[in-house]
């Protein structure tokens, strides 16, 4: 079994510096990169009734657009240049289901960028990188 | 013509056409009132009519045998699955590879943002000041017993519901009438499914529009000084067309943020209000069961108190009345039955202890005036009981509050417009889906039924509440006739679902995933 370096990804300026980061990494020592696209969902959000409707829809349409038009062009990219690449498309808060996705494939790494926010932004929002950083099951590198 | 009196005269000239207009205004209300009484009447006698040789409404016996009947057939089943709903609804049972579709959480909030409003402000405030503090009790009663109507109705929605290629899903009586029967072998499924459809879209366009519409013009003439009501009608009916034809989703996404928040200021004040006069708690509750058994002297003593406790519960919490099973019928689950768990949680929630709040703080707050000669209830000419300040519906639970916090009727005033607004949208969908269900889906149809759906929201304003609130809660049982014949017919595919769940759900064989 090769070793997986989880990227998580999102399409974002930040994100690729994770994503080269990580093909680097497995350029020298081996392995495989796991593209980690979470959409942001909480089941404790409110719908209204004509989005409860259509949600079923929504979420195959919105599945359907992360892996077309985020996800394939990327691993197709990074496959030709012979590395290995997987992917997982997510619903949930991204830095628990990093860690979640993290854990079932027994990653070795867990590989994010960093978007830079202020310090009140991240206070308020909280910032991805501060939680896996206190959470992640496995070494985390986040890449500025 | 001298400056001064030229200015005079202009003003006098102002002030003729303004009084004029206000005269005009005064008359519209007037006509839309006497018209609409005049042609709604005759469907209120029918449903409101007393059992021959009794005063009880047939239509109240209808909806109390119904949820004894289901409460005995399912084993008290709201008393004994409680625990296990709590864990549905906080996602123990769901599957992580669901995350993203319909949770119970979110069926069980959207159902209960379509339920919990002016029913539980402005409907018990009716309740008690025609069925006095013993209405309560009935009240309580019929919440209890109603969450095994709302079980067997929501199981049956998800059970029944349809699910489209293009991967939307909708259901509720219509399709669990005809399906349901048609795999009974039943007839008439389709029949009692077009006929739930017609009341449908009048109870959508009575409780669901008129009722809240009225009320919130009431609240906002109580707090801004009086004013025609059709002016409040036709800001309500802009603000309602926008998002539901203009399809202003911004509006809609606002309201839904701001209604749970304002639910639990209102819910928060009546705690607070509670608490500081704990002392009179118990001769409150003293008087609704004093009350519920005697009537404390109000005009048809224990049965008026127990009709009013019933109607106003079964029109705040709509058990039994079909709507809720369109609204919970989104869910993703794999078992029908445990939406219906979850969905009993909602009379709980909205009548045992919302409604029971507000009945307290009126209650507590001394705003029933009683005889002190004979503790009996001071009666006025209309068959009320007369109140401190004369006010009914939402006002008498405005002054309620307000003789605790001065302030509070401004708040009352955004809840109750918020509350209408959304209740409003919540109704707007279910008499959409009746509606499309009888014309079938389309552009045309569904623009016709959203017109009609905001010229009534003019018309709930402008008409006073006597022909509202009757019209409304006819509409409403006129459901609940027709979704409780079926519901008896459709009623052991339920327990079946039930006894398969429970003895799975006691081998492991239900898996709970955190």
């Amino acid at each position: 079994m090769s070793a997986k370096f989880v990227v998580g990804y999102d399409g974002s300026e930040a994100s690729r510096r994770a994503l080269d980061f990580a093909v680097g990494r497995v350029k020298l020592q081996g392995g495989t990169v796991v593209l980690v696209h979470v959409l942001e969902w909480s089941p404790y959000s409110f719908l209204s009734a004509s989005e409860l409707e259509e949600r079923h829809k929504r979420r195959r349409e919105e599945l359907e657009r992360a892996e077309k038009a985020l996800i394939s062009p990327v691993l197709e990219k990074i496959r030709v240049e012979g590395i290995e690449a997987e992917s997982a498309i997510r619903y949930g808060h991204i830095a628990e289901t990093i860690c979640k996705i993290a854990e079932e494939m027994a990653a070795v790494q867990i590989v994010i960028g960093r978007n830079g926010h202020t310090q009140l932004g991240s206070r308020i929002f909280g910032s991805v990188a501060g939680h896996l950083a206190q959470a992640a099951p496995v070494p985390c590198t986040i890449v500025p | 013509m001298t400056h001064k009196s030229f200015s005079a005269a202009f003003a006098a000239v102002v002030a003729l056409m303004l009084s004029a207009m206000s005269a005009q205004a005064q008359t519209v209300d007037e006509t839309v009132n006497r018209v609409f009484a005049d042609s709604t009447g005759w469907f209120v006698n029918f449903i409101f009519a007393s059992i021959p040789g009794t005063s009880i409404a047939w239509i109240v016996v209808w909806l109390v045998v119904a949820a004894t009947v289901f409460t005995i057939y399912f084993g008290f089943i709201q008393f004994r699955v409680v625990g296990h709903s709590l864990a549905l609804v906080s996602g123990k049972y769901s599957d992580p590879n669901d995350a993203g579709e319909v949770s119970h959480f979110q069926a069980l909030a959207t159902a209960l943002s379509g339920t919990v409003g002016l029913g539980n402000i402005a409907g018990v405030a009716v309740a008690v000041s025609i069925g006095g503090a013993g209405a309560t009790f009935w009240m309580i009663l019929a919440g209890l017993l109603g969450m095994a109507s709302k079980f067997t109705e929501c199981t049956l929605g998800v059970k029944y519901r349809n699910e489209y290629p293009d991967g939307r899903v909708s259901g509720g009586p219509m399709y669990y009438l005809t399906k349901g029967f048609a795999e009974r072998g039943l007839p008439g499924g389709k029949f009692l499914a077009v006929l739930f459809s017609i009341f449908c879209v009048l109870g959508a366009l009575g409780g669901g529009n008129m009722f809240q519409a009225n009320q919130a013009h009431q609240q906002l003439s109580g707090v801004f000084g009086e004013y025609p009501g059709w002016i409040t009608g036709v800001v309500f009916a802009v603000v309602v067309f926008a998002v539901i034809v203009g399809g202003i989703k911004s509006i809609a996404r606002v309201t839904e943020k701001v209604v749970p928040f304002m639910g639990v200021l209102y819910v928060g004040t009546a705690l607070v209000i509670i608490l500081m006069n704990f002392d009179m708690v118990g001769a409150a509750f003293g008087q609704i069961f004093n009350g519920a058994f005697t009537g404390n002297g109000i005009v048809g003593g224990m049965i008026g108190a127990l009709i009013q406790g019933f109607r106003r519960a079964a029109f705040s919490n709509e058990a039994g009345v079909g709507s809720a099973a369109i609204a919970h019928s989104a869910v993703r689950t794999k078992e029908p039955i445990t939406e219906g768990f979850v969905s009993l949680l909602e009379p709980f929630i909205d009548t045992v202890v919302i409604c029971t709040m507000t009945a307290l703080v009126i209650i507590i707050s001394g705003q029933l005036l009683t005889d002190p000669e004979t503790g009996l209830y001071i009666i006025n000419e209309a068959g009320q009981v007369t109140t401190a300040t004369g006010a009914t519906g939402v006002g008498l639970t405005s002054a309620a509050f307000e003789s605790a916090f001065s302030w509070f009727p401004y708040l009352l005033v955004i809840a109750v417009v918020l509350f209408a607004f959304s209740t409003m949208l919540s109704w707007s969908y279910y008499g959409l889906k009746a509606w499309t269900y009888m014309f079938g889906e389309g552009q045309t149809q569904e623009l016709t039924f959203k017109v009609i759906f905001c010229i009534f929201i003019v018309i709930g304003a402008a008409a006073s509440l006597g022909p509202v609130i009757d019209f409304s809660d006819a509409a409403i049982f006129a459901m609940a006739v027709v979704n409780i014949a079926g519901l008896y017919f459709l009623m052991p595919i339920v327990k079946r679902e039930l006894d398969s769940y429970l003895s799975r759900l006691k081998s492991g064989e239900i898996k709970r995933f955190k």
